[in-house]
């Protein structure tokens, strides 16, 4: 059984990603973000939360062009994340990355990214470089299920089994891809078979169950890093919301958006944490106004942080040398 | 004449295509359902049917594979690659396979496919899908390439480019789409490799092709002002390149500026600068200029990504630079019609 804190840490981060994209998305109508592109990750924030509260500070991981989520339950902070989607010098990309960049490399956040699938290659290289360096560390790679027909994910997956990588391959399906639904994607729909055709072990879980996400995550992440090789999980899940901006998601039907948006993460959660007497109303109460507050104050600091140059963005495009 | 969108024009040609000739399919990613990312095949799965286009899984490696094998064995496929930055994701197939294809094998193969994308800034989208890279395309003997910038161009261009018989990067600009120009309601084509001239002049000729043809016009607009009369050639495909078209206008208004978004530095305005002092080196006043995007990722930041491509007030300052005084301009406006007429 998990202790109090714990439990209590998940509800909080949760309802931290919950409420940050909430706010995003009123930043965005208000048009106060620097860049038009924004995918907000309502819905699936148990998948994130689960994973991220299984990892060891040292680890690794990489993120999605949907990844406010990761880097907040990674611990990312807020501020700079907001800061980043405002344009701000002071944000996690000094301002120039937007919604799909955030990055904290010493939080071993090592980027989110516009190309699906791109970054599966470069958490497979960190595994690689952790397992050559005898190094402590396992990396989780988080993705959409689309990026599973991407070329990248099944050369990764096949070098990653085949040389035994420190690595857990976190696929998210929250059933679309743009409008594609996962069943018009992929012929082989078992994550358990998916895996098994790589030679890793594919373990499907209830992605709306941040409990069982993080069981899931623990054993796969153990694995991992006693030298047992990766793991594909399937976490189901839901995007609760269009696509991106402007998405009305026609192509989705409107009673499997209800069956799906009547199991929402937190809601469930926090019923269980209530009924079960870990929190009472007034904790979650509380807990409700401390993240209101944690956002009201990386709004105030981005706000009042100076905008983003492009001086700045010509003196990055070298490393220095020294 | 009717006025309809630029991408209006270009579901035109794909409708008028499909229609015409059964082997023509789309294929691409959330072309159907969702009408494509940008609403260019909007409908297009109502009018015609589930096999003809083709909602195809997030694989643009296998987009463009797929596309290519079916066109060697008889169809002609359109694909669709959502950004041209995940062009970066089947280029095997683009350059290794669809470009060699029929030379490598002797001419026994044909790849008529067309691979429609998009490309450019205008929506803050960032480094990995705001770039430009008609160059990389354009370096790549067996490819055609073709950039319009208006919706009779793209209409025109796209028929063209559907019944050619070899691959066709066909290259659209994000900031263009709900632009809206005169196109006819009857049936005609645009042959590939014809430049156009979009506004007459004689001191100065800015050569440009898509969204920059735009901004090259809106500058000819203002150096009308100062009395500067800048002819605007759209290059409209760069493979095959009309450097015949572009030429003749250099060699009347003896000074050429080439416009394009994409980064100046190993830009293909590198290209027709170079092809024009081999060819005009004793005519031209003043060296080709370029005018290109900066060297540099480009800031999803919308307000920076402006100053990473080229603007109006550039080209303006740019061509006043070349010219001198307004009436340096009319003297060299003078001296030239008389040098035209001696020939
Ligand atoms: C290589 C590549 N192809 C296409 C796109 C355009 N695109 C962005 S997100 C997306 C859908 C991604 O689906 P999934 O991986 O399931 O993630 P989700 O959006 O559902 O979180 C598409 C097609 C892209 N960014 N990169
Ligand atoms: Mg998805």
């Amino acid at each position: 059984m998990e202790d109090r804190e714990t439990l209590t840490n998940l509800y909080y981060t949760m309802l931290l990603i919950r409420r940050t994209e909430e706010k995003i998305l009123e930043l965005l109508l208000q048009g106060k973000l620097a860049s038009s592109m924004c995918h907000v990750s309502i819905g699936q924030e148990a998948v994130a939360t689960g994973v991220c509260s299984a990892m060891q500070p040292q680890d690794y991981l990489t993120s999605t062009h949907r990844g406010h989520g990761h880097i907040i339950a990674r611990g990312g902070d807020l501020r700079r994340i907001i800061a980043e989607l405002l344009g701000r010098a002071t944000g996690y990309c000094k301002g120039r990355g937007g919604s799909m960049h955030l990055v904290d490399i010493n939080l071993g956040h090592l980027g989110s990214n516009g190309i699906v699938g791109g970054h599966i290659g470069i958490a497979t290289g960190a595994a690689l470089w952790s397992k050559l360096q005898n190094a402590d560390r396992v990396t989780v790679a988080f993705f959409g299920e689309g990026a599973l027909t991407e070329g990248i994910f099944h050369e990764a997956a096949n070098m990653a089994a085949l040389w035994q990588l420190p690595i857990v391959f976190v696929c998210e399906n929250n059933q679309y891809a743009m409008s594609l639904p996962w069943t018009h994607a992929t012929a082989e729909r078992s994550f358990a078979r998916k895996g098994e055709a790589y030679g890793m072990p594919g373990v499907e879980v209830d992605g709306q169950d941040v409990l069982a996400v993080r069981q899931v995550a623990l054993q796969a992440i153990e694995r991992a890093r006693h030298g047992e090789g990766p793991t594909l999980i399937g976490a189901q899940t839901y995007r609760f919301l269009g696509h991106s901006r402007g998405d009305p998601s026609p192509y989705r039907d409107k009673e499997e958006e209800a069956r799906q948006r009547a199991r929402d993460p937190i809601r469930l959660y926090q019923e269980r944490l209530l009924q079960e007497g870990i929190l009472t109303q007034a904790d979650v109460d509380a807990i409700e106004a401390k993240v209101a507050e944690a956002i009201a104050d990386a709004v105030r600091f981005a706000e009042e942080s100076s905008p983003a140059t492009l001086d700045s963005v010509l003196e990055d495009v070298f490393a220095r040398q020294d | 004449m009717r006025k309809i969108r630029y991408r209006e024009a270009l579901r035109e040609a794909l409708r008028e295509e499909m229609q015409r000739d059964p082997r023509v399919f789309v294929i691409g990613e959330d072309v159907g359902r969702y009408g494509g990312a940008y609403a260019v095949t909007q409908g297009l799965l109502q009018e015609f049917s589930p096999q003809r286009i083709i909602d195809a899984p997030m694989s643009e490696a296998i987009i463009v594979g797929a596309a290519l094998g079916a066109a060697v064995v008889g169809g002609r496929p359109v694909a669709e690659i959502m950004y041209v930055d995940f062009a970066t994701l089947a280029m095997d197939q683009i350059v290794n396979q669809a470009a060699k294809l029929h030379c490598m094998f002797g001419g026994q193969l044909i790849a008529p496919l067309v691979i429609r994308t998009q490309q450019g800034t205008g929506r803050g989208a960032g480094p990995q899908h705001s770039q430009s890279l008609e160059a990389w395309f354009a370096h790549v003997p067996g490819l055609k390439v073709v950039m319009p910038a208006t919706p009779y161009d793209a209409k025109g261009l796209l028929k063209s480019a559907i019944r050619d018989n070899n691959p066709v990067i066909f290259i659209e600009h994000k900031g263009l789409y709900a632009l809206e120009g005169e196109v006819p309601e009857e049936e005609y084509t645009i042959p590939l490799g014809v430049a156009d001239i979009k506004r007459p002049g004689n001191n100065v000729t800015l050569i440009a092709y898509s969204y920059m043809v735009h901004t090259a016009l809106a500058a000819a607009q203002e150096l009308s002002q100062a009395g500067i009369s800048a002819e605007v050639v759209d290059l409209r495909t760069l493979a095959p390149l009309d450097m015949d078209t572009v030429s003749a206008s250099v060699f009347k208004t003896r000074r050429a500026v080439v416009i394009h978004e994409a980064s100046q530095f190993g830009g293909f305005g590198a290209e027709i600068a170079a092809s024009l002092q081999e060819r005009l080196f004793d005519t031209l006043t003043a060296p080709v200029r370029r005018i290109g995007g900066l060297h540099v990722p480009l800031p999803a930041h919308s307000q920076l990504e402006k100053q990473v491509v080229p603007s109006v007030d550039q080209i303006v300052q740019v061509v006043k630079e070349m010219i001198g005084t307004p009436e340096m301009a009319a003297k060299h406006a003078t001296t030239q019609t008389l040098c035209c007429k001696s020939i």
